[in-house]
């Protein structure tokens, strides 16, 4: 017979971005029990569920071995009295006696309660906290209720002093704060208390909740989420803002509704942002409009506040804040941000950088002494752009420091200007050279000057401009630095851009110090890659790089009267005739003189000066491509 | 309509009704309610408590010359310890609100993660923003650690932001416009207080004599925990005066900082030095509990 099974991990509010998490790591530990289990949440309760559970675990059985088959009867009597039979129970197997001993497989719900528990508590969340004193439980939020059921029955355990039972609770104050439910109600009893518990019903709530308020949104695919798992019952409502306030940047008014308020913004039929917001509500419906009318009044104030510091800081220009950095620490041992802007300037100047790009490296840090941004630090830069754009800064530079701190993530564009890129590659690069100077480098999960991003944008910047500047000499010769960044474009080619790791190996052998250039070697290698010749001629090249690693051999003088007419020769000619030519070109000749060069030439002749002339031909055979890419990384099949 | 003082009067008397002892403000300087000694102290240690008061609480950088509708140098606070907290303690926190007459079925109520630090206290917490028809009207927390200290009860602190949760009610959109009892605004009572000290942060304070009275208070505290360990008598050692002193100290590094006479690089260093006061009486006072019992 099978059961079906619910748990039930009622808490206080989850933060919502932690939910998914911990409900994988659940789903693991269910996993862990032979129990494939389906999960929801909601902020207030971890739920897992199973369709079919075996009543019982199957039995087990084990074969206990006894006396020989020519012990005396009183040995075989001992023997099943210490089974708990009679000797007629035992059988012989072999030479032995022994007898079949069967354990009735544990019942399920003996067995869940032993280890729900443990499951429970093992959910992983990145913070936790205890509650019921010093050394007790810990939990993300502290855990307030629990339903575990296996068909009918509780499976009874107790948890942080909470007994597991079968009453749940409903929405705070829509729903009963207690109520019994059994496996069958479960979904529709939390329904009528006003909790929806599949998240895909709650986002269809909503979505179709702001369909019906007939407004335009600006999507926000990771707002939605986090309205998701921050509410049980969620139902958007529309609300306004004084058309004033669209004089302030979008940029600003989207981030005070979005990063403080969490609302949706509204555009109109061209585009543009629209005096009004979407929330969403954790409850059912504003008949009376209080939560519509008590979200647009903290919107004015954040509104009224956002102006006011827009004003104040246009009383000094961005350029008149240059030496105010020098009150702004970067970081201890690497000065201010006027240190740091000075040198950023100037590596700009040595990179090449036009006068726009110098100009916007030294204004782009400005924005950390303005009100604006110590209020909305996720506007830094973005801040700096736009006042620079106020303030009548040429628009090379004013988007130059608007895009400075791009690509944020891999996803993220590049600045769009040279200037911008310049000036982002410089103060990344000196972010770089800078902490790996004074020790401060990234281990593990540990990488709070977020170092990993900031190369990785590099990477991107110098791949997609197209910027051939010589990475290697820009990171000097700090070996740690180096291997640091040949990871970043590693990562880059292989798990961004989708080249086979074997091919990004070859080509990053043949150099890497200019990205575009590595990148069209890539893209070559990556078309000549199916050609029938490629992958048997990469073999020859593994084989050839074997051959002279084992000789011992790094180069020497090749005599062409030497060489054997024959398949020797006609290698050499072929090795003549492809020297400087596109590989493509070359592949196709090359391959069946190589082979046939292994198939007929003994390259360990017994006269030593031949051996070393066939030796120096393969070297420079290997040699033709080296600054292409080492054919012998390619991974084959032969 | 509920005056301001009505409200605090109500709020009182609800945690009055679940066995909180109704205290009064502290006496000196703060930064918020966390800070006085009804909390600081009585959060540690193994005895439960439950205090509620309200605490006017000094953010110079917060002043705006009383121009702003919703910056104050000095707000109220309504500050709760229940310790250990109660398994309801949400749904008793809800009730209070339902107290002061907003009715939270007409309303949107939610719990946003915010996890408060004290980097000054060696304190740090869990817990959420209550947001109210999105706005924030008070600080949960269940605070893990104090002093540096590892807590034996674990309470919860709501810290509600009295003028906000009176703004909402009256609907005023400036803190100025609230009635604190009927016939006085809140402009009325706190207008010239808000202004004058504001000048006197952002513009009059002396530098260097708030630097000496800096460091006359962190050496008067610094002696008194120095001499605590060598105390024939620890329960009658003065630790209290002595937070009195790590008090005045926070409260004069707030009032620099607003003069902007702390560089960001300083900052980190003031910070650990009254830091390392504040952990050192927390540790000083545990000790003394111990010996009492």
């Amino acid at each position: 017979m099978s059961l079906p099974f619910l748990l039930e991990i009622g808490t206080e509010e989850i933060p919502d971005w932690m939910i998914q998490g911990a409900l994988t790591s659940l789903e693991q530990h269910l996993a862990n029990l032979n129990i494939r289990a389906r999960t929801d949440a909601t902020p207030r309760r971890l739920v897992a569920r199973a369709e079919r559970l075996p009543e019982r675990l199957p039995d087990i059985e084990e074969r206990i071995t006894g006396p020989r088959k020519t012990a005396g009867e009183k040995a075989v009597e001992g023997f099943a009295r210490k089974q708990g039979v009679a000797s007629s129970e035992l059988s012989v197997e072999g030479d032995y006696y022994s007898y079949l001993r069967r354990t009735p497989g544990s019942k399920m719900i003996d067995v869940l309660a032993e280890a729900l528990p443990a499951v429970i508590l093992k959910i992983t969340f990145p913070k936790t906290m205890y509650w019921t004193g010093k050394g007790g439980p810990r939990f993300i939020r502290p855990i307030r209720w629990i339903v575990a059921l296996l068909g009918d029955e509780v499976i009874g355990f107790d948890v942080a002093s909470v007994p597991s039972g079968m009453v749940t609770s409903g929405h705070r104050r829509l729903g009963a704060a207690r109520f019994p439910v059994t496996i069958g109600s479960y979904e529709e009893r939390l329904r009528e208390n006003f909790v929806i518990l599949p998240a895909a019903d709650r986002c269809k709530r909503i979505e179709e909740g702001i369909a019906a308020l007939g407004v335009r949104l600006k999507p926000d695919p990771s707002l939605l989420e986090t309205l998701v798992y921050l509410t049980e019952y969620p139902t958007p409502v529309v609300g306004e803002f004084d058309p004033q306030f669209l004089e302030l940047p979008e940029e600003v008014l989207i981030t005070v509704m979005r990063h403080h308020q969490k609302y949706f913004s509204v555009e109109d039929e061209s585009g543009h942002l629209a005096p009004r917001f979407v929330a969403v509500m954790n409850t059912n419906a504003d008949p009376e409009g209080l939560v519509r009318r008590g979200n647009e009044r903290v919107l004015r104030a954040r509104f009224n506040d956002a102006r006011f510091f827009w004003q104040t800081d246009q009383r000094k220009k961005l350029a008149g804040r240059v030496d105010d950095l020098g009150h702004v620490t970067f970081q201890a041992k690497l000065g201010s941000y006027l240190d740091k802007t000075k040198r950023v300037v100037s590596l700009v100047k040595e990179l090449g950088g036009s006068e726009h790009a110098q100009r916007a490296a030294l204004l782009a840090k400005c924005d950390l002494t303005t009100e604006l941004v110590k209020e909305f630090t996720e506007l830094q830069g973005v801040v700096g752009g736009l006042y620079a754009r106020a303030q009548g800064e040429p628009e090379e530079v004013w988007q130059a420091i608007y895009d400075h701190y791009k690509p944020e993530s891999m996803e993220d564009s590049i600045p769009r200007n040279a200037a911008g890129q310049m000036v982002s590659i410089a103060d990344k690069l000196d972010t770089l050279r800078g902490c790996f100077g004074v020790g401060l480098i990234p281990t593990g999960s540990r990488d709070p000057f977020a170092l990993r991003r900031a190369a990785q944008g590099v990477v991107k910047i110098l791949v997609e401009a197209r910027l051939a500047l010589p990475l290697l000499d820009l990171l000097g010769d700090d070996s740690q630095l180096v291997s640091f960044f040949e990871d970043r474009v590693r990562f880059y080619f292989r798990d961004v851009r989708g080249f086979r790791y074997d091919e990004v190996n070859a080509a990053m052998t043949a150099g890497w110090s200019d990205l575009p250039e590595l990148e069209s070697r890539l893209e070559r290698l990556a078309r000549i890659r199916p050609t029938p010749d490629f992958e048997p001629l990469a073999a020859s090249f593994k084989r050839i790089k074997n051959i002279l690693r084992q000789a011992g051999f790094e180069g020497g003088p090749f005599d062409a009267s030497l060489v054997e007419s024959g398949p020797e020769h006609e290698l050499f000619a072929e090795i003549n005739r492809s020297a400087g030519q596109p590989i493509e070109t070359v592949i196709g000749g090359l391959r069946p003189r190589v082979d046939l060069f292994f198939d007929k030439v003994l390259v360990n002749a017994p006269d030593p000066a031949i051996r070393a002339n066939r030796l120096a031909m393969l070297h420079s055979l290997l040699e033709q491509f080296r600054t292409f890419a080492d054919f012998s990384e390619i991974v084959t099949n032969s | 309509m509920a005056s301001f003082q009505a409200i605090i009067l109500k709020l009182k008397s609800y945690w009055a009704e679940r066995g909180c002892i109704i205290q009064e403000p502290y006496d000196l300087e703060v930064g918020a309610g966390t800070m006085c000694p009804e909390t600081f102290l009585r959060v540690l240690g193994p005895k439960p408590y439950r205090v509620a008061y309200v605490q006017p609480s000094r953010r110079p950088a917060d002043g705006r010359y009383g121009e702003n509708p919703n910056r104050l140098y000095k707000h109220q606070q309504l500050q709760v310890i229940l310790k250990p907290s109660p398994g309801d303690v949400i749904e008793q926190y809800l009730g209070s609100l339902e107290a002061i007459g907003i009715d939270l079925k007409q309303h949107d109520i939610k719990f946003e993660e915010d996890n408060w630090e004290s980097p000054t206290l060696g304190a740090w917490g869990i817990g959420w923003q209550v947001m109210l028809d999105g706005l924030e009207v008070t600080q949960f927390t269940y605070f893990q650690q104090c002093g540096g200290i590892d807590l034996e009860l674990v309470p919860a602190e709501l810290t509600y932001g009295l003028e906000r949760l009176t703004a909402f009610l009256q609907v005023k959109d400036s803190v100025y416009d609230i009635e604190w009892a009927p016939g006085f605004s809140y402009g009325d009572v706190r207008f010239q207080d808000e202004l004058q000290f504001s000048v006197y942060n952002f513009e009059m304070a002396d530098v260097e004599a708030l630097w000496k009275l800096f460091a006359l208070h962190e050496g008067e505290a610094a002696r008194l925990l120095a001499a605590y360990p060598k105390s024939p008598e620890k329960q009658r050692f003065p630790l209290l005066p002595a937070y009195d002193q790590v008090l005045k100290c926070s409260n004069l590094f707030n009032t620099l900082d607003s003069r902007g006479a702390i560089s960001v690089t300083e900052r980190v260093g003031v910070i650990q030095r009254v830091r390392k006061l504040a952990v050192g009486v927390a540790q000083a006072w545990v000790d003394q509990q111990e010996a009492a019992q």
